[in-house]
């Protein structure tokens, strides 16, 4: 199999809510090869999300180490982490966080605009993802006078703008109808093929099988992993 | 950060206006009216001070003049207070001493005031008659309107000649044409051969109360009347021998004018046994209502400086809404890779483009009030550049520095639960 790109190291994640400690991660050890889809399973307090948001640096672990192609990033400060969301991840949210005043167009041209990438190159950009998520014709639309699928399938164009290596993507169909869902995961599979790493919290098995590896967590941890191995 | 970033947020902040305008709008309303009513409210001090500078420097910033003033009575020897005769003033010598004895005095003029019954044609009425010298002509401007004003030949040949002013010929019921007609001042038949321009109203300094209506040679008046004169006074008459009621002093220089003023002042206190004179310097006058403008402005300034504070308070409160508002987005935008900076930014150029948009609009209302105002009623008024360059950018200020707190309150924002922000 191919390189490592993720490395989870014991990671802890510790919230506190007051004088209450709640343990959301309890030493959690994976590794990602470049290229794979992998589906994080569990149920709802398993820490699958918490997990999602330490890999996307969203959210720093208490303690362990995370490498991201080789590069310890779990003590990163948050401007640096900032930049690496900006130029190498993609996230997909299961209720889509579009800009509701923006344009689809102007949505996706966003992560453009604090790469500080020039208008016309952006627009440019921008529209060769609108059109590869079949939205060409809804540029000047904004969120809400689009359906779920459209919606979300503008917020799969805005991930990928930036043309980043890894997409992450948290329950990206738990706001869809089945017909929607099936789209948004023939896209995140076409995706794969085309060899991004893919990261994807889901509760469906059915969702979960689109993926080539499904880690089930519980009371944060990893409790079986399935499918093809690193 | 870039120029351009900075250029390209500020437009992502305009369109962000446009898309709430009414919002903003009532937003930057403080600001508005905040900029407004400080431009005005200079221009009404400005335009106030300005007439009053321009009427003190009418009378000549390097001139000095000295008046004759009736001493206090308690001051006066019992003998004097007893006789029907007030002797005091400024004398025929002190003229001398002042012009021979200092150098930066250019020259001098000096004054004599007399109330006189007048004959013109079959009209009688009582005159006030400046009797001076031709140098009071070339100090004190006055336009000439016909004819000449005096020569120092008249003084020479003491020649019984008049100056009358506009409102002495308006006074006599006369037209222009009096140029060579006789005017009976006293017993003393004068020839007319001039009309000037009146001096303005507010000029008191040189006159004692009311505008002038002729003007003679001081010889002549000397020659044919004397020294004393008659003045009603609270229902009885008194005389007086007062020599000269004012002398005007021209110095070299504006620098020279204080330290004249002080020396001229030793020297009359050691010839006068009482202070029967006064200063009046309007380079002093000068100053004083320049000091009082600035004051005035400032005062006036700051009041209305504080609505653009409340202005600015206004855009901050919004803003803070619009903070919790958007808290989402900015989740959003933090997640997508935004830095903090730029979400600070991001508020930051709102607010400046909000408090801007409201200096503009408050900077038009600015100069339409004062406009407005003189041509209702008649006040002066004056806008500065400097006032509306002032109030602009104070009103930026205002946008950056209320819209600060806001901006590092949302760049504050952890993005995880900014995203779960419902």
């Amino acid at each position: 199999m191919s390189e490592v790109v993720i490395r989870l190291e014991s990671l802890v994640k510790i919230y506190r809510l007051g004088p209450v400690e709640v343990p959301a991660l309890r030493g959690v050890t994976l590794e990602f090869p470049r290229g794979s889809f992998t589906a994080i399973m569990g149920p709802s307090g398993s820490g699958k999300s918490t997990l999602l948001n330490v890999i996307g640096c969203l959210d720093r672990p208490t303690s362990g180490r995370y490498f991201l192609e080789g590069r310890d990033v779990s003590g990163l400060d948050d401007n640096a982490r900032s930049d690496l969301r900006l130029h190498h991840l993609g996230f997909v949210f299961q209720s889509f966080n579009l800009i509701p005043q923006l344009t689809l167009l102007e949505n996706v041209e966003l992560p453009l605009f604090y790469q500080n990438v020039p208008p016309h190159e952006s627009r440019r950009r921008a529209l060769e993802m609108i059109e590869m998520v079949g939205l060409a014709d809804r540029l000047r639309h904004r969120p809400v006078e689009l359906s779920g699928g459209q919606q979300q399938r503008a917020a799969i164009a805005r991930a990928l703008t930036t043309n980043p290596s890894f997409i992450l993507a948290d329950e990206p169909t738990g706001n869809l109808d089945s017909a929607a869902g099936r789209q948004i995961m023939e896209l995140l599979s076409s995706l794969h093929r085309r060899g991004r790493t893919i990261v994807m919290v889901t509760h469906e098995p059915d969702i979960a099988a689109w993926a080539d590896r499904r880690i089930l967590m519980r009371d944060g941890q990893v409790h079986t992993i399935e499918g093809s191995s690193p | 950060m870039t120029a351009t970033s900075l250029l390209r947020h500020a437009r992502m902040g305009v369109k962000d206006m446009l898309r709430h305008k009414m919002r903003a709008l009532l937003t930057t309303l403080g600001v508005v009216f905040g900029v407004a009513s400080v431009i005005a409210m200079l221009a009404v001090g400005e335009g106030a001070s300005r007439q009053a500078l321009a009427q003190i420097a009418r009378l000549g910033a390097g001139n000095i003049m000295i008046l004759s003033q009736k001493p206090a009575a308690d001051t006066q020897p019992v003998s004097a207070q007893s006789s029907m005769l007030a002797i005091y003033g400024l004398q025929f010598e002190d003229e001398i001493r002042i012009r021979e004895s200092l150098a930066s005095v250019l020259r001098t003029v000096p004054v004599r005031w007399i109330r006189k019954e007048a004959w013109y044609r079959d009209r009688k009425l009582e005159l006030r008659v400046v009797a001076t010298t031709p140098d009071w002509f070339d100090l004190v401007n006055r336009p000439i309107l016909a004819g000449r004003v005096l020569t120092e030949e008249d003084m020479r040949r003491r020649s019984p000649v008049c100056v009358l002013t506009e409102y002495g010929a308006r006074r006599l019921l006369a037209g222009t044409q009096i140029l060579g007609e006789t005017l009976t001042i006293g017993n003393v038949p004068f020839s007319i051969v001039g009309l000037v321009r009146n001096e303005e109203s507010s000029g008191t300094v040189q006159t004692p109360d009311q505008p002038v209506d002729a003007y003679i040679p001081l010889p002549v008046c000397r020659e044919r009347y004397g020294d004393v004169t008659l003045v009603a006074e609270a229902g009885s008459r008194a005389m007086e021998l007062v020599p000269l009621h004012q002398i005007l002093v021209e110095i070299r220089s504006l620098e020279e004018v204080e330290p004249a003023a002080r020396a001229i002042e030793a020297m009359l206190r050691r010839f006068h046994r009482q202070e029967d004179y006064r200063l009046s310097i309007p380079l002093a006058l000068l100053r004083e209502a320049e000091a009082t403008r600035r004051t005035f402005n400032i005062v006036l300034g700051s009041i209305a400086g504080i609505s653009l504070l409340v202005g600015g308070i206004g855009i901050m409160n919004i803003m803070l809404a619009s903070v919790t508002e958007r808290t989402r987005e900015i989740g959003i935008r933090r997640a997508i890779g935004a830095r903090r900076s730029h979400i600070i930014l991001q508020f930051l150029v709102e607010t400046s483009v909000l408090s801007g948009i409201g200096g503009l609009i408050g900077l038009l209302l600015g100069v339409a009030i004062p406009l407005l105002i003189t041509r209702l009623s008649e006040m002066p008024t004056y806008t500065p550049l400097w006032s509306l360059v002032l109030s602009f950018s104070i009103s930026v200020l205002v946008g950056i520095i209320f819209g600060l707190y806001p901006a590092l309150q949302a760049a504050s924002l952890d993005p995880i639960e900014a995203l779960r922000h419902e």
